[in-house]
């Protein structure tokens, strides 16, 4: 299981960091979207994996790290403010520029043809 | 009284001075004035005491763990640095009440004196050399401020830019240099350091460090060749030049060596850096000053000469050279206050500085003439005038000189030189200016100059005269206690007397004179020199290197900055690629110990669910909507995770979240463009394939050893903890409101900062309304279906219902505030789907800045309700209550604090989406259109 969960997390990275290097702003965000739900599962997943081992008093005989799981809850409330905050500017810099490249226009030659405006 | 109250007093001066500026100006003067005459009152006050040879303390901690204090220290050599910081400091404070004309602001110049005083006070009182450093970068900027005063004058403000360049880019060297003694010695506290000057010497990094403290002391002293920017400081109200440029602000570089004499000095490394800088300096600066035609040139010149005789003597490897140094400290400070106060009246009262104009000032100003006159002499070295004294003493030692082996008579003779051009230009400062003929068409009728102006000048010539008449009287103690602190040991006997009989000394100061008249008289053949030689101005050097220097590092920056996210991010991820992943090729083994646990269904399912989930994004990103879909399944799969593994009260906040975002990520879809053109070339495909497929590995192995391995975890504390000091059962809601409810605190404030900065960014967003889908369809007619307008409101009770369970029951079961709080946003937001944004407004107006604000106020006086019972901040508290019809419930502080949370998050949340969703509803003509994205 240890296994599977580690590819797990190495696809949603890969995943991610492949979708935070392309030119627009739609992939990028839902590239740090899938980067921040790798990250949570890595966090978590320091706390080791344990089955039926909730951290509730009473519940069961042994329980699971409850420390990585109090860091993440907050972390994935942040990634959501992180998420919203570079939305707005993925919407606030398509209004004011006219499109939603990412980089400079005309600063690299990465893009093969330019954009058109819409 | 406590030491600190001398630096304190003038702080507050400055404060109370920028506030006088409605008042006149001899209320504002006189107010001004209390702070440094209170000051030195209390410097006064300790006088017995440093005078018998005590060192007075006076210390705060401040962050003990880094060896951090604010500590103040007042010997012989700092009490003889406040007196004259304070003193002259007060006179110039009466003198620019007089100088400054009607239209310049005199609290402006008065706040900013006396932030100098402090920042000057601050040096020489520190007993901690961090502290010293702030405030000698404290002088930088208020020096800054002072010189570019008149800052509609373009020379003023390049001037000040200059000072603060060469004096900031100094002070940084200093910095290093001190934290390098600090690594040295283990202490950053001047008494440690001063105590190990041979460990310091004996370190092998004692010549790095005298070399950038050093720097840092010849930069502040204007010494060759970093002497330039002084002259361009003259653009500065002449109050200040006499300020900074005789008492203070370059003194400061020599404070530092006279300070760290004990430290460092005493090696041949010190003798000749300090030794050669000083004489360069001295002979450069007695030079250049004859050819200044402005009056403040040539004292900004003889200036840097004296500083340079100062060092030189610094240098000297002989004990009197220090005394005759501490003693030409005084004398300076006097002389060269009254010569700048003396050109301030001249400048005043006549509108011109140039002595090619400036002539027979006698008759118009016997009285200042006279004053100026007799400081002018004490310059040039003339008998029974203080200037003299301390001449003496220096071409005394630099007899005694051996620092250049067989070579060292060159230093008295290069001594005499600059005495001889001293002479000179003393006496044409004398003479072109006081007689040498008529003015000539001078822009103001000259005439004497205000009777209290004078008052300064009287004061310090009276000191000059005093003191070279009577040293024994006047200055022996201090210079006693002052040459104690510098040399440590007992102060080697000395005589300061007028008389010392036909020798060597008095032979080179006799040759200086004659020298100098000979100099003065035949100035003409040297001038002629002197403008045949290629004219070289530092001025013009220091721009050119400082625009090189620009255009340098912007063309480096460019290398790096191209504008290209994409490039940022690539450099960025194989950083952390080689910086993560280089560590596992030297790993022994990957898999550790644990066993692992066994794959079953669910968990192959789940697995495979999300991979394929994650590959979809990626295969079809540029069809939003269907990567949005795949991506949603992605976060269910994750959420389904956390519950497989233990972790209830994160599958629900990933859950709510991922409801938040997907509705957040829908709303972005309809003001972005709605196609993403295939644009990549597959080479660079490719390229991200591959990085992105090893930071894939890299982590993913990371992730595989840490959790084949066994854990060591403080959690057990926690556990063990939460029911009996936190009151609940749920361990992971109890370390979020509880044991670690300072993070929490932060976490929500950072949330709520989110929200407001997403909220001011979409303030007049100019709008791109699509008009048809992607696929070029009309959005639907109906734009609020029936159906779901009718089931969300009567879901909504419901929804709450379940939130507020959710958040009561989260201390001892799965739940909280982050959880509810999500799950009340949602309900809420589901309102806005189903009837428009206009439709709540007309039904329900809240603020959501209100409301975020609220939340953290809620967590934050809950946290401080523990102060109230004397417990540290955010101490939670627990009891059992019986209440009817409930029955026993405990009832624990936390929860409220887990209600600021819950409050914060939905206003937050309710931010991000209705001031995105408002957007779409706001525009009147295309509001049709809009709303069906809604």
């Amino acid at each position: 299981m240890e296994l599977l969960y580690s590819i797990c997390v190495g696809v949603l990275v890969a995943c991610g960091v492949f979708l935070i290097l392309r030119a627009r702003s739609f992939p990028i965000v839902l590239g740090l979207t899938m980067l921040s739900y790798a990250v949570n599962l890595f966090l978590f997943a320091s706390g080791r994996l344990s089955i039926n081992q909730a951290v509730i008093l009473g519940a069961s005989p042994q329980h699971a790290d409850p420390l990585p799981q109090a860091l993440v809850l907050t972390a994935i409330v942040i990634g959501f403010a992180m998420t919203a905050f570079s939305v707005i500017l993925a919407i606030r810099a398509r209004a004011d520029l006219g499109n939603d490249f990412v980089n400079v226009q005309g600063s690299n030659s990465t893009v093969k043809k330019a954009g058109s405006k819409k | 009284m406590a030491l600190f109250w001398i630096p304190l007093l003038t702080t507050l001066g400055s404060l109370i001075s920028s506030l006088t500026a409605k008042l006149s100006r001899n209320q504002t003067a006189a107010i001004t004035l209390l702070a440094p005459i209170a000051a030195l009152a209390i410097c006064l006050y300790h006088a017995p005491a440093v005078f018998n040879g005590d060192i007075l303390y006076s210390q705060f901690n401040w962050l003990e763990q880094l060896n951090l204090s604010i500590s103040f220290r007042l010997d012989g050599l700092a009490f003889l640095f406040a007196l004259l910081i304070l003193g002259i400091g007060s006179l110039i404070i009466f003198y620019a009440r007089y100088y400054l004309s009607d239209k310049d602001s005199l609290s402006k110049l008065y706040a900013y004196l006396m932030l100098f005083m402090t920042a000057m006070l601050g040096i020489v009182l520190s007993n901690n050399v961090i502290q010293l450093w702030f405030c000698w970068e404290l002088t930088s900027i208020s020096s800054f401020l002072l010189i570019s005063y008149w800052n509609d004058k373009a020379e003023a403000r390049k001037g000040a830019l200059m000072a603060l360049t060469v004096t900031g880019a100094g002070g940084l060297a200093l910095l290093a240099g001190l934290m390098l003694i600090g690594n040295i010695v283990g202490s950053y506290q001047l008494d440690d350091i001063l105590a190990s000057g041979e460990l310091i010497k004996q370190s092998q990094w004692y010549e790095v460090t005298l070399v950038l403290i050093l720097l840092g002391a010849f930069t502040k002293s204007a010494q060759f060749p970093f002497h330039f920017w002084l002259p361009h400081a003259m653009a500065a109200p002449t109050p200040v030049s006499a300020y900074l440029h005789s008492a203070t602000m370059v003194k400061a570089g020599i404070f530092l060596m006279a300070r760290f004499y004990p430290a460092l000095a005493g090696t041949e490394m010190w003798f000749l850096l300090v030794s050669l800088t000083g004489l360069a300096t001295l002979l450069l600066g007695a030079y250049v000053a004859l050819f200044k035609h402005d009056l403040k040139g040539l004292l900004a010149y003889s200036t840097i000469s004296h500083l340079g005789l100062i060092t030189l003597l610094l240098g000297l490897d002989t004990e009197l050279a220090t005394v005759a140094a501490i003693f030409h400290i005084i004398n300076h400070a006097t002389f060269k206050a009254s010569l700048f106060m003396a050109t301030g009246i001249i400048d005043h009262e006549t509108g011109t500085r140039d002595m090619r104009k400036l002539n027979g000032m006698w008759r118009y100003m016997p009285y200042t003439a006279t004053l100026a006159m007799v400081a002018a002499s004490a310059m040039a070295g003339v008998p029974l005038l203080n200037g003299f004294l301390s001449k003496e003493m220096f071409f005394a030692e630099t007899l005694h000189s051996q620092l250049l082996g067989s070579m060292s008579w060159l230093i008295p003779v290069l001594a005499t030189v600059a005495g001889a051009f001293s002479v000179a230009y003393s006496a044409r400062f004398i003479h072109d200016v006081f007689f040498n003929g008529d003015p000539i068409d001078l822009p103001k009728q000259p005439h004497e100059a205000p009777r209290y102006m004078r008052v300064p000048i009287e004061v310090l010539v009276a000191l000059c005269f005093v003191v070279g008449m009577f040293p024994n009287y006047i200055v022996d103690g201090l210079l006693q206690v002052a040459s104690m602190a510098v040399l440590t040991e007992a102060t080697p006997v000395f005589e300061i007397a007028i008389w010392h009989g036909f020798n060597l000394p008095l032979l080179m100061s006799g040759v200086a004179v004659g020298g100098g008249i000979l100099i003065y008289t035949q100035r003409k053949y040297l001038f002629q020199f002197q403008a045949s030689l290629p004219s070289l101005s530092a001025k013009a050097m220091f721009d050119q290197a400082l625009d090189y220097l620009f255009i340098w590092s912007q063309k480096r920056i460019k290398q790096f900055e191209n504008g290209s996210l994409q490039r940022y991010t690539i450099l960025l991820i194989m950083l952390v690629l080689f910086a993560a992943g280089a560590p596992l090729f030297e790993m022994h083994q990957l898999v550790g110990q644990n066993t692992p646990h066994n794959i079953d269904m669910f968990n192959a399912v789940g697995t495979s669910l999300l991979i394929a989930g994650a590959l979809a994004t990626v295969i079809w990103h540029r069809h939003r909507m269907i990567a949005l879909l795949m991506i949603s399944v992605v976060g269910l799969m994750v959420s389904v995770a956390f519950t497989r593994f233990s972790a209830p009260d994160l599958a629900l906040t990933q859950l709510s979240v991922e409801v938040v975002t997907i509705v957040l990520l829908m709303l972005a879809l309809f003001f972005l463009p709605q196609h993403t053109p295939k644009e990549s070339s597959s080479i660079r495909v490719l390229r991200d394939l591959s990085i992105a497929s090893a930071c894939g590995v890299v982590i993913g192995s990371i992730c595989y050893a840490i959790i084949t391995r066994p854990l060591d975890s403080i959690s057990q504390f926690f556990i063990e903890n939460a029911k009996t000091g936190g009151g609940g059962t749920n361990v992971v809601n109890v370390i979020l409101v509880d044991f670690r409810g300072f993070d929490t605190l932060g976490e929500i404030t950072v949330l709520g900062i989110a929200a407001l900065g997403i909220y001011k960014v979409l303030v007049n967003l100019p709008l791109f309304m699509p008009a048809t889908d992607g696929e070029g369809r009309k959005w639907a007619k109906e734009k609020y279906p029936l159906l779901l307008a009718t089931i969300s409101q009567t879901l909504l009770p419901l929804a709450l219902l379940v939130s507020a369970f959710i958040f009561l029951r989260g201390h001892n079961l799965p739940g909280g505030g982050f959880i509810a709080g999500l799950i009340t946003a949602t309900a809420i937001i589901l309102q806005y789907i189903a009837h428009g944004s206009n439709w709540i407004a007309e039904r329900l107006t809240i603020n959501y800045r209100k409301i975020i604000a609220i939340g953290v106020m809620i967590a934050l006086i809950c946290g401080m309700g523990s102060l109230v019972f004397a417990r540290p901040f955010l101490t939670s508290w627990f009891d059992y209550f019986d209440i009817p019809l409930v029955g026993k419930t405990e009832l624990a502080s936390a929860l409220i604090f887990d209600l600021g949370v819950y409050v914060t998050v939905v206003g937050s949340t309710m931010m991000i989406l209705a001031s995105l969703g408002k957007l779409t509803a706001n525009e009147p003509n295309k509001q049709e259109k809009a709303r069906g994205a809604d």
